[in-house]
């Protein structure tokens, strides 16, 4: 059975899903297929489980987190989003991670947890209206050129995120 | 497996199809065996009427082993043969304990870090997996006793925080008990389990479990009978033990203060300093202050009194200790203390105001405590063990767990890459390409870590997987896929395979810590005595009720579902069925295995098929009752 991550949960392909839907739908997947349901059962049913709950919990977080989202969403029309030979960005974008690299330094020095999360906060009002962008030019208006650029801002955005949070992760100990 | 329940619409399973299963808590400072049985979840007792069974083994002179309060009672007595607090040692080497000198038994000197910690008792060297090993033997003797008949499996829990080789040490001590593992449970879901039937609420609750060695702390989400783990964090060397160790140690302060010749304390002795302080910790619960006195072995009389004021002050530390981690799952949850439904206390070392005062302060609301902190684990061990074996009453329950530890590989310059994130739902598989060095390189090691550090030696060392058999090439030009596993135990499984031109061959991967197959083997045999035929009968026995029940359930599938399959593949597979039903009279073991591995190869598609079917009518609202058979 080869579905794409969308069809497994009866999902369409858009960038807009419906997270309840998903939410409820991946429950219902887990309840048919975990390996909890096939203790008692033959070996080839245990693996079949183990393959199905592990592939539905990958789909799972690749289609919940709005950059693996839109990577997937490219992929799936054959556009590599990010890769090692393409990881050129616009000058402002480079600027503005620079910006964030800078006071999260500044932050970790002086071990404070709430200028870090203050961060975190700008760069989530930067991601919503990315999220917005890619609703449109995703499921819109089909324009994956400008849909690509639009995800590699939201993926580095997310690596910045990441590494803000593993900064309060040291400090708080 | 809904398909192995069939029924006559309207009635229930009959009661001799009820399989006994139990749960199992086997706790730092006392285990638990607990089960279901006519709808109602209890705790077994002994023949006295005691639920709990304290986690503390004796090796007697005579050869004997005791286990629980009789073990107990004569700690200060012999206190290098009476081992307590196992759990604290298991999957650990020398070096990972702490404060050894105030710890009563004879350890194995080590200088290998990956060797298995062993005490040196009269009875031998003993490790943590045997001496574990002897509690759960008791637990399944009076579950037996007390169901009146044989176990068909345990779920027995583990510390949410808790790495795989601990885990794998849990597992190793059922396996030499006897015990058929359906499933490793951590504590937190366990307990979450329990009150979240009991209570029939939706929402999201923490549980602050706090054990006698482990402190957890996990998020959970219960949505329709489905408990999903949001985050999990904890310290799996922080319980109530340390409490008592602060007690003493302000005690052996006091006794230097006024002995101007002290002499370092025996193990009696610092055994019975321990005994004491643990029953002040005890005490101080209700009251405000505790006396402790006793009389050591040199005559010195030991007589103090500790104020509830001053145990708070000498704790506090510890408390704090417990709040990190509980940060730190709330920010990975990304929940706000808002949405936080309830808080759930576990363990009996939440017994103690200043814990309770610090998780009531810190998430602004009165924790639940309704069911018995000391049994609500057991209790919802239990209620799993009960749904694995197929018991499920109308309550559907599926638990979503995560992996607590992140889990990475060795890169250049001793840094991690990680390669699975902590808090991953399990089960879960990530795969990396490998490739060789060297020319002609035939083998290579790969180290595992578990830890959220970026360096190497600030990770706990999981393994050295060394992959074997790779085909002589060319330098590079080998590529190897490794793939890392965690199922839903939370344990790793590594698997190998090399792909250039062409040809797949499995590459064998060999984990390096723990018990060995053989040494698990050796202590099988010593423990429960098996003369050579005494193991082959016990061996042609189980292979005949494998084969019955794998001829069971196909059968029973293809009844039903065989409409996904040709008629070519349907032919296969009652062939293989007709072959394992004659070997199955024969008395050869090893064929029937053979003929029961034939069999399930020939239906992986078809459990492939049923398994989509399943799932797309699950997506499409439908459920099995709704389909005709």
């Amino acid at each position: 059975m080869n579905l794409n991550y969308f069809e497994l949960f009866g999902l369409k392909p858009v960038f807009n899903v419906e997270l309840a839907t998903l939410e409820s739908n991946f429950r219902k997947i887990q309840s048919e297929s975990h390996p909890d349901r096939f203790v008692t059962a033959s070996a080839a049913e245990k693996l079949s489980a183990m393959q199905r709950a592990t592939l539905a919990n990958e789909a799972f977080v690749c289609i919940k987190n709005p950059a693996n989202r839109a990577k997937y969403l490219l992929e799936l029309q054959g556009i590599t989003a990010i890769s090692e030979t393409n990881t050129a960005m616009p000058t402002d974008f480079l600027m503005q991670q620079m910006e964030w690299r800078e006071a999260t330094e500044d932050a970790v020095s002086v071990k404070d947890i709430t200028a870090l999360d203050r961060l975190l906060a700008e760069i989530l009002v930067e991601a919503n209206s990315l999220q917005e962008r890619l609703v449109s030019l995703l499921d819109v208006q089909k324009d994956y050129a400008a849909a690509t650029d639009a995800t590699r801002k939201l993926i580095f955005i997310d690596k910045v995120s990441e590494d803000i949070n593993r900064a309060i992760e040291q400090i708080d100990i | 497996m809904a398909l192995l329940q069939i029924s006559e619409p309207g009635m229930s399973a009959a009661p001799h199809q009820h399989k006994l299963a139990v749960g199992i808590d086997l706790g730092t400072t006392n285990s638990l065996v607990a089960t279901v049985k006519s709808g109602m979840t209890t705790v077994l007792q002994d023949e006295h009427g005691h639920a709990l069974l304290p986690s503390v083994v004796r090796y007697m002179p005579d050869g004997e082993v005791l286990v629980g309060h009789a073990a107990q009672a004569q700690q200060s007595n012999d206190p290098v043969n009476t081992i307590a607090s196992a759990k604290r040692f298991m999957g650990r080497s020398l070096k990972d304990i702490a404060d050894r000198a105030h710890i009563p038994y004879n350890f194995v000197d080590s200088s290998d870090s990956t060797k298995i910690l062993q005490l040196q008792t009269r009875a031998g060297l003993k490790t943590p997996v045997e001496i574990s090993a002897e509690i759960l033997k008791i637990l399944k003797v009076r579950a037996e006793k007390s169901l009146g008949g044989e176990l068909v499996g345990a779920v027995i829990t583990v510390p949410a925080y808790f790495d795989d080789a601990q885990r794998q040490a849990t597992k190793d001590a059922a396996r030499l008990a006897g015990l058929n593992v359906l499933r490793l449970l951590n504590e937190p879901t366990a307990a979450a389990v329990a009150y979240g039937l009991d209570n029939a609420a939706e929402g999201t609750f923490v549980i602050y479990d706090l054990g006698g060695g482990t402190f957890d702390v996990s998020i959970l989400k219960l949505t329709k009978g489905v408990f999903e783990v949001l985050a999990t964090n904890g310290d799996s060397a922080l319980g109530g033990d340390d409490f008592d160790h602060r007690i003493y140690c302000w005690v052996l302060d006091k006794i230097r203060e006024s002995n101007n010749n002290f002499s370092p304390l025996s193990e009696s002795d610092t055994r019975l300093l321990l005994t004491k302080a643990r029953q002040a910790k005890e005490w101080l619960t209700d009251n405000y202050e505790a006396q402790i006195v006793c009389r050591l072995s040199n005559a010195t009389l030991v007589d103090v009194t500790l104020t509830s004021a001053q145990f708070v002050e000498l704790t506090q530390q510890l408390v704090i200790k417990t709040l990190s981690p509980t940060r730190k799952a709330m920010r990975d949850a990304n929940l706000r203390l808002e949405e936080i439904k309830g808080v759930v206390l576990v363990g009996g070392a939440t017994r103690m105001p200043q814990v309770r005062h610090a998780v009531e302060e810190y998430f602004k609301q009165t924790p639940l405590t309704n069911l018995d902190p000391d049994k609500v684990v057991a209790l919802g061990a239990a209620i799993q063990a009960n749904a694995l074996v197929g018991n499920r009453s109308d309550n559907d329950l599926l638990l979503l767990d995560v992996t607590p530890l992140s889990l990475g590989l060795e890169t250049m310059g001793g840094l991690v890459e990680r390669i699975i994130p902590r808090n991953s739902t399990l089960p879960v598989a990530r795969a990396q390409d490998f490739t060789t060095y060297k020319d002609g390189q035939t083998a290579m090691s790969i180290q595992v870590v578990q830890g959220e550090r970026d360096l190497v030696a600030d990770c706990r060392s999981l393994a050295r997987f060394e992959l074997r058999g790779i085909p002589p090439m060319a330098a590079g030009a080998a590529r190897i896929r490794v793939t890392f596993q965690v199922d839903a135990d939370g344990l790793l499984s590594v698997t190998a395979r090399e792909q250039t031109n062409g040809v797949e061959s499995h590459v064998v991967v060999k984990p390096s810590y723990g018990l060995s197959e053989d040494e698990i083997t050796l202590m099988l045999k010593s423990s429960f005595g098996n003369a050579e035929s005494d193991k082959k009968a016990r061996m042609l026995a189980e292979a005949r009720v494998s084969a019955g029940a794998i001829i069971n359930s196909v059968s029973l599938a293809l009844v039903s579902d065989s409409h996904l399959i040709s008629e070519q593949e349907k032919l296969a597979i009652e062939t293989e069925i007709q072959k394992l039903r004659i070997i199955s009279n024969a008395e050869d073991a090893v064929a029937i295995n053979k003929a029961v591995d034939s069999l399930n190869h020939a239906t992986e598609a078809f459990a492939a098929a049923r398994m989509n079917a399943s799932v797309s009518r699950a997506l499409a609202g439908k459920n099995l009752e709704d389909i005709k058979l």
